[in-house]
């Protein structure tokens, strides 16, 4: 597959005794969204853990945009060039403003003047609807605004690929939709995205693919209304009613 | 015994203040002329010492900061080098460390086929500074470890590299934690220098040391150099809570 973004074969994690992901496999090209879900503890965060490399996985390949993750410093630079991350903690740095976290990785890993670094930065805050934040600091930000903040700080390093490690679970509900009204916007611009959530209503609306994972390993995946309508598994049809019925 | 033993002793200090049979202040007494200048002669140490402790902790803060990072390495052999570091240097009392460095340090330089002498100033400066930056390695350690790992998986995830990573977002934010224990360390090397006078250096206590030997007035001269180091002391933690202060003031709460 020549035109795949993100290949993942036969990929094994132990974290000690622990086997968090079995000879998993996953395929996402450019352009697709794909939506990870599953209970917790069965693997979902270890797989966009493990394709940016914050974890390594064991055994198995992985190939970003044909380029295979080795133990190389190399190549993790070179992911890390391509592929952004959105945590569910946010992870923004409490003693900058908002500007110079957005500005830091442009300035000092792509060598960005300051003045380039903050028109992009400026203009991807736009994008998250908070142009008038910039001189904040992350802590006097709402939740959801702090969220959107960090996924404006992955989107200033202009990724090709956009992991989300369940972005909206530490948000008030009220603030959840505000984050997921920016990641609908990315999904319609045709940001090739990689999203861990419970957020059904997003997964029915953006996702390409959904994979339904269970203790490290992929139990179904498919369109999302296919998995919805008509799981074929047990394991995904409980975990499926038990999420949809609130 | 004990409800005679209390004033008896208040009684012998009474009689020791009053009576300058047992009380001497006259040798520091700044208004005769050879008081004067005795205390003149106590007081010039203060520099020697002053700079002795400044270049050490300076010294000390950045060796520590280099022997902590491999200490936080996910590589075993490299927390190793910190572990072994650490132990061992923090186990050699100070005073046979600085013997070490100020006699035995130039044999092995000789024998290397070098010739650096050690004077005693910089055989102070190497022995309080390396035997303090097992301290400051801890220090680091564990301040560095109280930042939260999402931070630097965050910094990762925004490309940038292991030293950025430290410079421009674990620092800064550790340093807030590291400093109030650093400043102790630097009041610790102030304290510790006084024993740079047992080779030759030209402090504050060897001064002292000098004047009881010509004065034969020990209790006198020994309390004036107390309350000189007291009063370093006092600059030091005034100055330092000043820092915290300026660095707490602004919005960047955590």
């Amino acid at each position: 597959m020549p035109d795949a973004m993100v290949e993942l074969v036969g990929v094994n994690k132990w974290y000690g005794a622990f086997h968090a992901l079995k000879d998993f496999n996953l395929e996402i090209s450019s352009g697709e969204r794909v939506v990870i879900c599953g209970p917790s503890g069965s693997g979902k965060s270890t797989v966009v853990r493990c394709i940016n490399q914050l974890e390594r996985h064991q055994k198995g390949t992985i190939r970003i945009d044909g380029v295979e993750l080795t133990e190389d410093p190399k190549s993790v630079a070179r992911i890390r060039s391509e592929v952004g991350m959105v945590f569910q903690q946010f992870n923004l740095f409490p003693h900058l403003t908002v500007l110079e976290n957005l500005t830091l990785g442009p300035i000092k890993a792509r060598g960005l003047s300051r003045k380039d670094a903050e028109a992009r930065a400026r203009h991807y805050l736009e994008r998250v609807h908070i142009p008038d934040q910039a001189d904040k600091y992350p802590v006097q930000l709402s939740g959801g605004q702090q969220q959107r903040v960090a996924i404006a700080r992955s989107l200033c390093m202009e990724p090709r690929v956009l992991l989300f490690d369940e972005p909206t679970s530490a948000l008030d509900p009220e603030m959840i939709s505000e984050v997921l009204d920016v990641m609908v916007a990315l999904a319609e611009d045709g940001m090739t995205m990689v999203v861990v959530t419970h957020e059904m209503g997003f997964a029915r609306k953006v996702a390409d693919n959904m994979v339904f994972m269970d203790a490290g390993e992929t139990v179904e995946q498919g369109k999302p209304e296919h998995l919805f309508t008509n799981p074929r598994s047990e394991r995904c049809r409980k975990f499926l009613s038990q999420i949809l019925q609130h | 015994m004990n409800r005679a033993f209390l004033p008896l002793t208040v009684l012998v200090l009474v009689a020791g203040c009053s009576s300058s049979q047992n009380w001497g202040w006259y040798v520091i007494d700044p208004t005769t002329e050879s008081g004067w200048t005795n205390v003149k002669f106590l007081v010039s140490g203060m520099g020697a010492t002053i700079q002795i402790s400044l270049i050490a902790a300076v010294l000390s803060i950045a060796i520590g900061l280099i022997v902590a990072l491999p200490g936080l390495s996910e590589k075993r052999g490299w927390r190793l080098v910190n572990r072994v570091y650490v132990e061992f240097i923090r186990s050699i009392p100070l005073l046979p460390m600085l013997f070490w460095v100020f006699y035995g340090m130039p044999i092995v330089f000789r024998s290397m086929g070098l010739n650096i002498p050690i004077d005693p100033f910089w055989g102070a400066i190497i022995t309080l500074a390396v035997s303090d930056s097992a301290f400051t390695a801890e220090i680091y350690r564990a301040g560095i470890q109280s930042i939260a790992r999402g931070q630097s998986e965050a910094a990762q995830t925004i490309g940038l590299n292991y030293f950025q990573t430290m410079r421009y977002v674990i620092l800064p934010q550790a340093i807030r934690r590291i400093l109030p224990p650093l400043a102790n360390q630097f009041i610790y090397i102030v304290k510790m220098s006084a024993f740079a006078s047992v080779i030759g250096m030209q402090e504050l206590t060897r001064r002292a040391n000098e004047l009881v030997v010509t004065e034969y007035r020990p209790l006198e001269i020994y309390t004036l150099l107390i309350f000189e180091y007291l009063l370093l002391v006092l600059i030091i933690s005034a100055g330092v809570r000043w820092l915290e202060r300026r660095m707490g003031s602004d919005e960047r709460g955590q």
